[in-house]
């Protein structure tokens, strides 16, 4: 038991040793190679192009890509629950939802993104779309195939009892779907990331995205890459945000350990 | 008397999802005295499951009449408990919850007095130390176990259970048949037990359908004299056997087997 932990620790350390010994390699090639910084720029110029940057513009800029990030995947949330229950509970809808679901998956969000900000306005409507868009994918379809896999069994227990639909799917559908759900959080909420970078790139004075974009026309080439590593720490911790979130409130839902 | 269940020239066409029609069930003619065990022993897919959840009133009969006392079983009903094949017991609850699930699930809410009948069922099926077990943390025995208990707790007068031992290995299979038999020794209650299993049948029930290949028709109605209560050495006597073979005979040669009853009978 005790060896089991110590060894799970240790091994969760093993990316971050691989992290560790990637950066001086990167700094040794870059200085013998005598890359330019606009072309790859040397770690240590990263985080002095970071430290350069006031602390509160970088508050600025990581909490607007976040705010979008989340707001947005909320909202797919809120809208793509009910949408899968509907299609779960209805034939009629699943048939002719479904085909629409997935014409506006197979349409390239980044294509829509110009067009929605010229619908939209420029504010904050078309990023919270984009990222909505991005994101609805994966959460109805684990939604969907979470409650489609309940046994047919408890369905059948909930009908002996003459339960409405509202509690089948309250009571035995949903929970049911948990496990499927955050498998399709995990997808979607790095999806809510690149979503409001997106829209970012299309349209926005604030956010990392933009901070990217805009470093890059200036050839602030390592200011770019400090941004585009907060993106990726940003991203790594809302995905764990979710783990976190399943592993407290409905830790049933995990692989379970065998006996 | 009259009788508890009664199937009257039952039969079930149901549309599969190509558009075909299948028949599973034919004339289905039964009746099942109160407190009496009823085994229903046939072929996989040829119906037995049909029957089952006719009974259950989860679907009505396209022909024929269901009927429980001179009702018809119109829909579902509360006073029967429902014993399914896999235990499926939500992942999320204890057992104990699980067990208290369908008076949780149709009320909203559990009194003290479901909680104490929820702790004696436990109790009766050996599982009062694993109440705060979760499902996955137990064999598939002890889950199936749940489940028996779960469909007790309302104290239902009919009792379906729908090959509820086919999952567990033949050791546990034997001895969850014995605690059944122990079950329903201390609360009586008119079982129809769906089974594919012989030995299973023959040592549980007071009386074994036996269901031809699919359209199922009830090929022989087969009364269990043995005496109860029942035990491992009821499986060793001869009685047993002879029970067990002609079954058996009447399974894998239902056509001989019927005309040299016939002539037995003439014989007789």
């Amino acid at each position: 038991m005790t060896k089991g932990t110590l060894n799970f620790s240790t091994s969760k350390l093993f990316p971050v040793f691989t992290l560790l010994a990637i950066l001086p390699i990167w700094e040794v090639m870059v200085r013998m190679f005598e890359i330019p910084n606009f072309l790859l720029p040397a770690p240590s110029s990263i985080y002095q192009a970071f430290i350069a940057v006031d602390p509160s513009r970088w508050a600025i800029h990581l909490w607007a890509t976040l705010r979008v990030a989340i707001l947005g995947f909320c909202l797919s949330l809120v809208i793509s629950l009910p949408l899968a229950i509907f299609m779960v509970k209805s034939k009629f809808l699943a048939k002719t939802l479904y085909p629409i679901l997935v014409i506006i998956q197979s349409t390239p969000v980044i294509a829509i993104a110009p067009l929605l900000v010229v619908i939209m306005g420029a504010g904050e409507a078309p990023r919270l779309a984009i990222t909505c868009l991005i994101t609805f994918f994966p959460l109805v379809v684990s939604a969907t195939t979470g409650m489609m896999s309940t046994p047919e069994e408890l369905i059948e227990l909930s009908k002996s009892l003459k339960a409405s639909a509202v509690k089948e799917v309250w009571h035995i559908r949903l929970p049911y779907a948990v496990p499927h759900i955050f498998s399709g959080m995990k997808v979607a909420i790095t999806l809510a990331i690149i979503g409001a970078v997106v829209a970012e790139f299309v349209a926005a004075e604030q956010g990392l995205g933009y901070f990217v974009q805009f470093s890059t026309s200036y050839f602030k080439i390592p200011q770019a890459f400090a941004a585009l590593l907060l993106l990726s720490t940003l991203s790594l911790l809302l995905f764990k945000t979710v783990q976190l979130i399943q592993y407290l409130f409905f830790r049933w839902s995990l692989p379970k350990d065998k006996f | 008397m009259l009788p508890h269940v009664t199937f009257e020239g039952v039969g079930h066409t149901y549309e599969t999802q190509d558009g075909k029609n299948v028949c599973a069930l034919d004339n289905i003619n039964f009746s099942i005295k109160k407190g009496e065990f009823v085994a229903v022993l046939g072929p996989s897919g040829c119906g037995k499951s049909t029957l089952l959840r006719l009974l259950a009133g989860l679907f009505p009969a396209t022909k024929g009449q269901v009927s429980i006392y001179d009702y018809p079983v119109a829909a579902p009903q509360l006073n029967t408990g429902i014993v399914f094949q896999k235990p499926t017991l939500l992942p999320w609850k204890n057992v104990l919850e699980n067990v208290l699930f369908p008076i949780q699930y149709k009320q909203g809410r559990v009194s003290r007095k479901n909680k104490e009948s929820a702790a004696n069922m436990l109790n009766m099926v050996r599982l009062s130390e694993f109440s705060e077990h979760m499902p996955h943390q137990l064999s598939g025995g002890m889950q199936q176990r749940v489940g028996i208990a779960r469909a007790l707790l309302m104290d239902p007068e009919i009792l379906i259970m729908d090959e509820p031992f086919s999952a567990l290995d033949a050791l546990t299979r034997e001895q969850m048949g014995f605690e059944l038999l122990d079950i329903w020794r201390q609360k009586p209650k008119t079982v129809l037990f769906i089974t594919h299993s012989i030995s299973e049948a023959v040592l549980l029930a007071d009386k074994v359908l036996v269901l031809s290949p699919r359209p199922a028709h009830i090929i022989a109605d087969i009364t269990i004299s043995l005496p109860r209560p029942r035990s491992l050495n009821t499986i060793n006597t001869p009685e047993f056997s002879a029970y067990t073979d002609r079954i058996r005979q009447l399974i894998y040669h239902p056509n001989t087997n019927a005309r040299s009853s016939v002539s037995g009978d003439k014989n007789d």
